[in-house]
């Protein structure tokens, strides 16, 4: 066993004994295992919301995107941004309305403000399915770094299978405790091991930033801008708006909205967050370092850049520093992702829809029991998928933005959104979003009529598109169909 | 109102500044606006009366 596995490994049962004992001192009822008991202050809930941040998507698909495609990859720096501008005035009356309610999942949020049960139950498979993606791109990058910084000693489908079981066992045990706990190591940790190889990469190699940029500039004039066509300046623009859009509709973002114990925390959030998202400066020089150094990686196998040019770099015990580092972002996210998808099943999809009258620790223990399942298929798409990491991630934003509709309409004073029409709204974007995904289907392909520079635009639009015009139509219908019923007052 | 105004102008800044722009001279433009993005979310905080202690 070489000096990297053995600091892996370490870090590995230090995160597990973390999010065991994250438990202590607090009774695990259904509240605590979802939402911490509501008791979370700034740090906690920055940290939660900060997650998707340092995911192995910025880690590894961050510098791999950056390797790859160049300026494209900028558009994972400006999401966020406008996703924390957005925030400012969304988070607030969620986390009232939630509070006041008692609600627990983002499910429940729609069920009681559009008055359906069945929206609710729509809801959370829209979250279930949207959220695999993030837990295989999760596995995918846990598996890519034990197998590359143990030196092919362990291979990459064993390493998906470890990672699986201890993310797993602390999700059981501990609920989103564990995964605050371990979120603050995480963040730390790679706080320092990014910043210090996006210094050091460029310094070693080229001699400075400048030197990196232009030595990249003459060997592939144009990559550091976008390109006329395919991932455009409209592909940026289009993908940036849809992301920051679906930024909070994620089941556990959102549910990290829950575990807040006041409103003005999102707000501070709002202002801090955008810088802390910098950080990701980092994870791009890296990227853009390896471009000429450790040149040839194709498709799929671009995620390996921050890997292979550290292999190159560094001494084993180093390379075990990063791999651990990168093991992190992949375990915290994870465990929230299961928590959430795990919630879902059993109070949204269970309680809500099939046994009324179950008791929250019947609901806990059956969310508990679906963990290992959720993650048992996790695995199976991880080790048979072929997508790139942020391709994975994409996939997840097009299906949770279409919620976004609906929520903004709920917020209104007068919700001019019909519960009928949000339930097919949805509904048609989602199928939309799956039949775009499975026939990987471009806009140019599917309307070659358009101007080239909308051909470019990210297919996801198209789906919320439809979704806002069955939403409008059917609202509109419901509502006509409201006003003629006679009153029962 | 003026509020939500005021936070419309990192939409524009980023979203319709890049098609014009296009360090790397893009990237140093995006990290420009998250800068100000903070700074503007700043002033909306300060000015926010919702945000004062009750």
């Amino acid at each position: 066993m070489n000096s990297a596995l053995i600091i892996i490994f370490g870090i590995t049962a230090f995160a597990l004994f973390l999010g065991i004992r994250a438990r202590s001192g607090h009774d695990m009822d259904l509240e605590q295992w979802t939402v911490g008991g509501r008791s979370f202050g700034t740090i906690f809930v920055f940290l939660l919301m900060a997650g998707e941040i340092y995911t192995t998507f910025t880690f590894l698909g961050g510098s791999g995107f950056a390797y790859g495609k160049g300026a494209p990859a900028y558009y994972i720096l400006a999401y966020g941004t406008l996703a924390y501008v957005i925030s400012y005035w969304l988070l607030p009356p969620i986390w009232r309305y939630a509070k006041e309610e008692n609600l627990i999942s983002q499910p429940h949020y729609f069920a009681k403000k559009f008055d359906s049960p069945a929206l609710g139950l729509l809801v959370a498979l829209v979250g279930v399915v949207a959220l695999v993606p993030y837990l295989v791109l999760q596995f995918k990058g846990l598996g890519l770094i034990v197998s590359i910084a143990s030196y092919g000693s362990i291979s990459s489908t064993l390493a998906v299978w470890i990672g699986a079981a201890v993310v797993t066992v602390y999700v059981m045990l501990s609920g989103v405790r564990g995964a605050a706990w371990n979120a603050v190591v995480k963040d730390f940790v790679i706080l320092g091991i990014v910043v210090f190889l996006g210094i050091y990469m460029p310094m070693h190699y080229y001699g400075g930033f400048g030197a990196m940029f232009d030595a990249i500039e003459k060997a592939k004039p144009g990559f550091l801008a976008f390109p006329a066509r395919g991932s455009s300046v409209t592909w940026f623009q289009s993908t940036v708006l849809l992301t920051a859009l679906g930024f909070f509709m994620w089941p556990h973002s959102f549910g990290s909205v829950f575990t807040a114990r006041d409103e003005r925390i999102f707000r501070r959030n709002a202002i801090v967050l955008p810088l802390y998202q910098l950080i990701l400066l980092f994870v791009f020089f890296v990227g853009f370092a390896a471009t000429l150094q450790v040149p040839g990686l194709q498709g799929p196998d671009i995620d390996l850049s921050l890997l292979k040019l550290s292999i190159q770099t560094f001494d084993p015990w180093f390379v075990g520093v990063i791999g651990a580092a990168g093991v992190m972002t992949a375990l915290v996210p994870g465990s929230m992702i299961l928590t959430s998808a795990a919630t879902l099943l059993a109070n949204d999809v269970y309680r809500s829809n099939l046994k009324s009258d179950a008791s929250d620790a019947v609901v806990r223990r059956l969310a508990q029991a679906l963990v290992p399942v959720i993650a048992l298929i996790a695995v199976c798409f991880t080790l048979y998928g072929g997508s790139t990491i942020v391709a994975l991630l994409l996939m997840g934003y097009n299906f949770v933005t279409q919620l976004f509709p609906a929520v903004v309409a709920s917020l209104l004073t007068r919700n001019p959104v019909t519960k009928q029409g949000a339930f097919c709204g949805i509904l048609t974007g989602a199928i939309a979003v799956a039949a775009i995904t499975l026939t990987k289907s471009t806009l140019g392909g599917l309307f070659p009529f358009l101007p080239e520079s909308l051909q470019d635009l990210n297919v996801g639009m198209v789906a919320l598109v439809i979704n806002l015009c069955v939403t409008a139509i059917v609202s509109a219908l419901t509502q006509q169909g409201l006003a003629r019923a006679p009153s029962r007052a | 109102m003026p509020l939500r105004l005021l936070a419309l102008l990192p939409f524009v800044g980023i979203l319709v500044g890049v098609a014009f722009v296009n360090m790397p001279f893009v990237l140093a433009w995006i990290v420009g606006w998250i800068i100000l993005s903070a700074v503007i979310m700043g002033i909306i905080y300060a000015l926010d009366p919702s945000n004062r202690i009750r």
